[in-house]
C-alpha cells in the first residue's frame, strides 16, 4: 500500500481490519469499508481496463453505479465468475479475485492497442460500412471480430448460488435514501405510511453524508452530522423498512417496480454457503418517491479518457468517504461550482493541487473565494485542449476560451498532473421516471432534462428533480411531499441552511481545441469509444434521430447506458444541427438501470423447476417399465417402450402389430375432459361442433369435430352424454386449457342466457385404452360384472361400472380401428387398475404402448391428429371430413366461414393418403410435394404431416396435404428430397380396413 | 404491469389475467344471412387506436369471468371496468 495516498480520517473505513485480494494475479491490500475501486487507487492504481474499440487504457473513472471504465470479471474461471461488474460497486472482501476484461496478453500491453493507431480508419460505423462487402463472409469476419470484442467472459458452470424472489406491497416506496430520500421516508413513516426505503449504496446518506464541509450546514450543524441523526431516528421507526445494496432495476407502469436486492456479494466466499446471494424484489407500490440523485458530467475534451482522469465528485467521495488520494499533484477542471468542494477536500489534507482551470470567466461564491485564499492558482475562462501519459495522466495542456466559447485562442500552457478531475455540471438520474412513462421537459438555464409529466402516482425530489442547491433540495422536499402525501405534519420544524455554492454555469458540449476536430479524440461514451467526431460524422452522413445516431456510434449502447455521456451527444447534436435540445428527442432509458445477473432474474426456477411438467396417475408405472417420454404441452406421455435393446423404430414396430393382433393398452389419461351439465347442454354442443347432438341418446359417445370462427379445425375429442343434461366431453392434451377457455368465452359473452356449467376434470380421472382383438377377454377380467355383449354394449356407448366396488366409466371407442375400451377411474386409482389390466392380459401378450405406436396405428386408418395433420389453415371440407359438418343444423361456431369465397376454392391444400413406390422408403414428414421439378421454380404443392412403417400393412403410408389433392387419386407426385426425389402416389387417407371389419368384429 | 380491478374479484396482477380484443362486437344472430363481405368485417375487422379502446379481459388466472375494460393505450391508464352485457360507463 502506497501510504501517501491513504488519509486515516474516514469512519467509513475500519483500519483495524485488513483485507487481501488480488488484482490480475497480484496481490494487494485494502480496508474493510473500501470498493475495488477505492483499495485500488489507495494501491496507486488507475489503469484497469481497456477499451472496447480501440484498446485505450482506461482508468476507474467515477465512484459509483454509473462507471464507464472500471469494468472488470470476478473469480475468473470458477463457477462464481462474474463479468462486467463495477469496480466502483463491489466492496471487498478477504480472498476477492478480479481481473481486468478485454484485453490481451495484459492489461499493461495490449495487442489490440494498434486499433488505436487505426483509429483513422476506424470511424463510426466502419463494422456496417466494410465487414458487410461480401455479404456472404460476414460469418468469417465475424468469428474475428468476436474474439477482439466481447466484455468479459460468461461462466462455464452451473451457478452454485440461491437466488429468490419477493412480493414487495407497500403505501411508500422511497427510491435513493440521500438527504431527500431519507427526509421523505421519515414524513412518509411517521404519518402512518407503510414505507420502503431502498438504495444501491452499502451506507444510508448518499454524497451528503460524507460532506463535513464548513461551506454547507443545516440547522448550524455540518451537513453530515446532521443526517447522520436523521438516519438514527428513521432506523428506529416501525412504519418503515429499509433496504441497502439494493438498486431499482426497472420502473413499470402501475408503480410496479422490479430491483435487486444484494445479499452476500460483500462477504467472503467461504461465508455464502446456503445463504440466498441476490433477491429479485417486485415492488407495487401505492405511492412512488424517487430520489435518486443526479451523476456528473465530464467535459469533453480531446483525450478525456486517459487513467488519472476522474468526476471530480469522484475525487471528493474518494478523499471524504474512503480516505483515498487519487493522486499527489491534482488539477480540477470545472465549468461550476461543485469543483471547489472538491478542492475543499483536498485542501484540507494537505493534497496538493496544481491548479483549477474554469471555463467560467468570472466566479462568485463563498467556497471559491476560500480556494483562491489558500493560493490556488485558478485558470478563469481556460479550458484543457489535450492530455498526455499513456497509461497515465501527467501533463495537459490548457489554453484560454474565446469570449463565445467556440475557439480557444492565445498560448497553450502545459501543466503537469497525475490526476485530472473534471466537472461538467450534473444531470439529473431520470432513468426511473423516465422508464415509468413519465415525460421530460429542458431547462434551459442549467441545461439539464427534469421531470414534467408524472404517468402515475409518484414524484421525484431532489437533485433528480433538478434541484442542485442544498436549500432548494431541503425546502422543495419538504413543500412536495407534504403535498404529495396529503400531510399537515412534515416532522420538521425549521430548517435553515447555509450553502458557499453558487449555482452558475458556463454549459459548452464539446469544447474547441487548437487541433480540427478530424486530429481530436474526444470521448462521449467513454465504454464504446463513441468521439465527439463520430457523432458529428453522423450527422453529416444524414443522421437526424438521436435513436438513429445512437445506433450508429453506439452512443449510450454500453452496459452503463450512457450515463455520463448521453447528454453530451444530445447537446453536440443540437450544436451541430443547429436545432434546440430536446426537438431530436431523448433516447430512451430501457431497464435494467444497471444489469441483473440471469440469477436473480430466473431465481428459484432452476433446474427441475425451471418448466414444471405434469405426470399421470401412472407414471410411476411408466418409469419403472423403462418408457421413453415424450413432451406433449406440459405433459410427460409415454413415448415408447424400448425391450431388451430395442432402437425406438424396432419397438414402436413390436408395440404397433401386438396391437392389432392381440391386445395393447395405453395410458391416455393426458386427454382434456370437461364436464359440461345444464338444462342446455345438448343445445351448447349443438352451436360448439360441426355435427348434431340433440338426438344423441343417454349411454352413446360422439366424435365432435370443433371449429374456429373462421371455419378452421381447432380440436376434435369424443363426448358422451352420461346423462339427459350431462355430458363428458374430452379434447386433444395439448388443447385442453384453450378449448375451456374458448368455451366459457362463448358462454359467457355470446350465450349467456344457456343454462351451462364447464368444468375442468383432466387431472381428476385416469384413463386406461385396451384395444386389439383380445381387448374384450382382458376386460370382462378386470370387470366381471360388466355385460360386454355387442347388444349391451356397442361400439360408441358407455357404461358406469365398477372394479373393487370403486366406480369407473367405461366407454367404447377407438383410436386405432381395432374393438376397445376407455377405462375412466378416480385418478387415485389409475395405476392399481392399470396394474390389473396388465396382470388379466398376460395371457394375451398385453403390450404398454406409447405416443408414437398411438399415432402410427390411427394414421393407418386415416384418423387425424389436430396441431399434426392440420394448421390453422384447414376446414373439415380439406380434411375429406365433409360427413360430419352437418348441413341442416341452423348455426355453429365457423358455419359461416365454410362457404366463404377463399374456403370453397377446388385448389386449397387437402388432406390425402400418400404411398411411395417403394414399400421400404419411408417419407420424412415436413418433406414438400411437388409435382413436376423441371419447370422451375419449382411449385410447391403441399407437404407431408405424418409418415411411418406400417407393420401391419407391411409398407411405408403416410398422410400429407396436397393442393386440390381430393381430385388426384392414382396420381404421381414427386418429394425432392436433398439427394434423391421420392416418387409417390397419391391414394385414400384410410389405409387399412376401409370397412370397419375389424371393429366390428364378433369376438 | 397494470394492476387490474377485476369486477368479480378487485385488484389484482396483471399477470393473473388474458386480453381478448376488442369488445362490444356481437356475433351475427344469423350468420347466414350475411354476404362474404359482411361476415369478413365481423370476423376480421379490428379497431386498433391510439387512445381510448374498449377491450375484453379474462381473470384467466382467478375467477375466470369475462369483463370489459376502458383503457387509453397511448399511456395504459385504465379508465373503466364493468362486467359483460353493461354498458361502457364512459364514452
Amino acid at each position: 500500500m502506497t501510504n501517501n495516498l491513504r488519509f486515516k480520517t474516514s469512519k467509513f473505513i475500519d483500519e483495524t481490519y485488513r483485507v487481501s485480494f488480488k488484482f490480475n494475479n497480484k496481490t494487494y491490500y485494502g480496508f474493510k469499508g473500501d470498493t475495488l475501486a477505492s483499495a485500488l487507487l489507495a494501491n496507486g492504481i488507475h489503469l484497469v481496463g481497456r477499451s472496447f474499440k480501440y484498446h485505450r487504457p482506461r482508468g476507474i473513472m467515477t465512484s459509483g453505479s454509473e462507471e464507464p471504465n472500471a469494468i472488470i470479471q470476478l473469480h475468473d474461471n470458477s463457477s462464481r465468475t462474474e463479468p462486467n461488474v463495477r469496480a466502483t460497486e463491489v466492496e471487498i472482501y478477504e480472498g476477492l479475485v478480479a481481473s481486468s476484461q478485454n484485453c490481451w496478453p495484459s492489461v499493461n500491453f495490449d495487442i489490440g492497442g494498434i486499433n488505436n493507431l487505426l483509429s483513422p480508419i476506424l470511424p463510426a460505423g466502419f463494422y456496417y460500412k466494410t465487414f458487410m462487402w461480401p455479404a456472404s463472409f460476414w460469418e468469417k469476419y465475424e468469428y474475428f471480430i468476436r474474439k477482439s470484442a466481447g466484455l468479459g467472459k460468461s461462466p462455464k458452470v452451473a451457478d452454485p448460488d440461491i437466488y429468490e424472489h419477493k412480493y414487495i406491497h407497500c403505501d411508500v416506496l422511497v427510491i435513493g435514501a440521500g438527504i431527500s430520500g431519507i427526509m421523505a421516508a421519515k414524513m412518509a413513516a411517521k404519518n402512518g405510511f407503510k414505507t420502503l426505503l431502498v438504495d444501491e449504496k452499502s451506507y444510508l446518506g448518499g454524497s451528503s453524508i460524507y460532506d463535513n464541509s464548513e461551506f454547507s450546514k443545516i440547522n448550524n450543524q455540518i451537513t453530515s452530522s446532521w443526517l447522520e441523526k436523521e438516519i438514527n431516528e428513521i432506523s428506529k421507526l416501525e412504519n418503515l423498512e429499509i433496504k441497502i445494496r439494493t438498486s431499482v432495476a426497472a420502473f413499470h407502469g402501475y408503480n410496479f417496480l422490479l430491483a435487486r436486492e444484494n445479499l452476500t456479494d460483500h462477504l467472503p466466499i467461504n461465508q455464502r454457503e446456503n445463504k440466498v446471494r441476490q433477491r429479485l424484489l417486485k415492488i407495487r407500490a401505492k405511492k412512488v418517491i424517487t430520489a435518486t440523485g443526479s451523476i456528473e458530467r465530464p467535459l469533453i475534451f480531446d483525450n478525456n479518457d486517459r487513467p488519472g482522469i476522474l468526476l471530480s465528485s469522484a475525487i471528493k467521495k474518494y478523499i471524504d468517504l474512503y480516505g483515498v488520494a487519487c493522486g499527489e499533484n491534482n488539477v480540477l477542471f470545472t465549468n461550476n461550482d461543485t469543483a471547489y468542494e472538491t478542492a475543499m477536500s483536498l485542501i484540507q489534507r494537505g493534497i496538493k493541487i496544481n491548479a483549477i482551470i474554469d471555463n467560467r470567466e468570472q466566479i462568485d461564491s463563498k467556497i471559491s473565494y476560500e480556494v483562491e485564499k489558500n493560493n490556488i492558482k485558478i485558470y478563469k475562462g481556460y479550458t484543457v485542449v489535450d492530455t498526455y501519459g499513456y497509461r497515465r495522466i501527467n501533463k495537459i495542456s490548457i489554453m484560454k476560451l474565446s469570449k463565445d466559447g467556440q475557439t480557444v485562442i492565445g498560448d497553450k500552457t502545459k501543466l503537469n498532473c497525475d490526476c485530472l478531475g473534471v466537472s461538467g455540471g450534473w444531470t439529473p438520474a431520470v432513468h426511473l421516471f423516465t422508464q415509468s412513462g413519465g415525460k421530460l421537459k429542458f431547462r434551459e438555464e442549467d441545461q439539464v432534462f427534469i421531470p414534467d409529466v408524472y404517468p402515475s402516482d409518484q414524484i421525484s425530489i431532489g437533485s433528480c428533480n433538478g434541484d442542485f442547491g442544498l436549500e432548494e433540495i431541503i425546502k422543495n422536499t419538504l413543500s412536495s411531499i407534504k403535498k404529495f402525501l396529503d400531510i399537515d405534519n412534515s416532522e420538521y420544524k425549521t430548517v435553515e441552511t447555509i450553502s458557499g455554492l453558487n449555482q452558475s454555469k458556463r454549459n459548452i458540449w464539446l469544447l474547441p481545441s487548437d487541433k480540427s476536430i478530424g486530429k481530436t479524440k474526444s470521448f462521449v461514451d467513454y465504454q464504446n469509444d463513441a468521439t465527439a467526431k463520430d457523432i458529428k460524422l453522423a450527422l453529416r452522413e444524414g443522421f437526424r434521430s438521436i435513436e438513429h445516431v445512437k445506433r450508429y456510434t453506439t452512443t449510450g449502447m454500453g452496459t452503463d447506458q450512457g450515463k455520463l455521456g448521453n447528454m453530451h451527444a444530445l447537446g453536440i447534436i443540437s450544436e451541430t444541427a443547429g436545432t434546440k435540445m430536446g426537438e431530436h428527442g431523448t433516447t430512451t432509458f430501457r431497464p435494467p438501470y444497471t444489469p441483473l445477473t440471469f440469477g436473480t432474474i430466473v431465481g428459484r426456477n432452476v433446474g427441475e423447476f425451471f418448466d414444471i411438467f405434469r405426470r399421470t396417475p401412472i407414471h410411476d408405472w411408466h418409469v419403472a417399465n423403462k418408457a421413453e417420454f415424450e413432451n406433449v404441452g406440459q405433459w410427460k406421455r409415454a413415448w415408447y417402450y424400448p425391450k431388451d435393446n430395442e432402437n425406438m423404430h424396432q419397438a414402436v414396430q413390436r408395440e404397433s402389430k401386438a396391437a392389432r393382433d392381440s391386445a395393447g393398452i395405453l395410458d391416455a389419461s393426458t386427454l382434456g375432459k370437461i364436464d359440461i351439465q345444464g338444462t342446455d347442454a345438448s343445445e351448447f354442443l349443438n352451436r360448439v361442433y360441426t355435427n348434431a347432438w340433440s338426438k344423441l341418446a343417454v349411454g352413446k359417445c360422439r366424435y365432435g369435430l370443433m371449429l374456429n370462427e373462421d371455419g378452421m379445425v381447432y380440436d376434435d375429442g369424443v363426448t358422451t352424454r352420461l346423462d339427459e343434461n350431462h355430458y363428458i366431453m374430452t379434447t386433444t392434451t395439448g388443447g385442453a386449457a384453450n378449448v375451456l377457455g374458448k368455451l366459457e368465452d362463448y358462454l359467457q359473452t355470446e350465450w349467456p342466457e344457456l343454462d351451462v356449467y364447464l368444468s375442468s376434470v383432466t387431472d381428476h380421472y385416469a384413463t386406461i385404452s385396451v384395444c386389439g382383438p383380445n381387448s374384450k377377454k382382458i376386460v370382462s377380467k378386470v370387470i366381471p360384472d360388466l355385460d360386454l355383449s355387442d347388444e349391451k354394449f356397442p361400439h360408441m356407448s358407455f357404461k358406469n361400472a365398477k372394479i373393487d366396488n370403486i366406480k369407473c366409466r367405461v366407454m367404447r371407442i377407438s383410436f386405432t380401428g381395432e374393438h376397445s375400451y376407455e377405462i375412466n377411474i378416480q385418478a387415485n386409482y389409475g395405476k392399481s387398475v392399470w396394474e390389473k389390466c396388465m396382470e388379466a392380459g398376460k395371457d394375451f401378450n398385453i403390450t404398454p404402448y406409447g405416443t408414437e405406436t398411438m399415432h402410427l396405428l390411427r394414421a393407418e386408418k386415416g384418423f387425424i391428429i389436430v396441431g399434426q395433420d392440420t394448421d390453422a389453415t384447414m376446414t373439415p371440407i380439406d380434411l375429406q371430413m365433409d360427413w360430419i359438418v352437418s348441413k341442416k343444423k341452423f348455426d355453429f361456431i365457423g358455419k359461416r366461414s365454410l362457404y366463404r369465397s377463399d374456403t370453397i376454392r377446388e385448389d386449397r391444400k387437402q388432406l390425402v393418403g400418400l404411398l411411395t413406390e417403394n414399400p421400404e422408403e419411408v417419407l420424412e414428414e415436413g418433406a414438400q410435394i411437388v409435382a413436376d421439378i423441371k419447370k422451375t421454380p419449382i411449385e410447391m404443392l403441399g407437404h407431408v404431416t405424418s409418415s411411418y412403417y406400417s407393420p401391419n400393412l407391411k409398407k411405408s403410408i403416410a398422410l400429407g396435404v396436397v393442393k386440390g389433392g381430393k381430385n388426384m387419386f392414382g396420381q404421381k407426385l414427386i418429394i425432392p428430397m436433398e439427394n434423391k426425389n421420392i416418387n409417390v402416389t397419391v391414394a385414400d387417407p384410410v389405409f387399412l380396413d376401409k370397412e370397419g371389419e375389424r371393429l366390428n368384429a364378433k369376438l | 404491469m397494470f394492476l387490474i380491478n377485476c369486477p368479480f374479484c378487485g385488484e389484482r396482477e396483471q399477470s393473473e389475467f388474458k386480453a381478448g380484443g376488442e369488445a362490444h362486437i356481437v356475433r351475427p344472430k344469423q350468420p347466414t344471412e350475411l354476404s362474404d363481405d359482411e361476415w369478413a368485417e365481423y370476423l376480421f375487422m379490428r379497431k386498433n387506436i391510439k387512445g381510448i379502446q374498449f377491450e375484453r379481459w379474462n381473470h384467466v388466472h382467478g375467477c375466470r369471468k369475462w369483463f370489459n375494460m376502458v383503457r387509453d393505450t397511448s399511456n395504459d391508464q385504465i379508465k373503466a371496468v364493468y362486467k359483460m352485457g353493461e354498458k361502457p360507463p364512459v364514452k
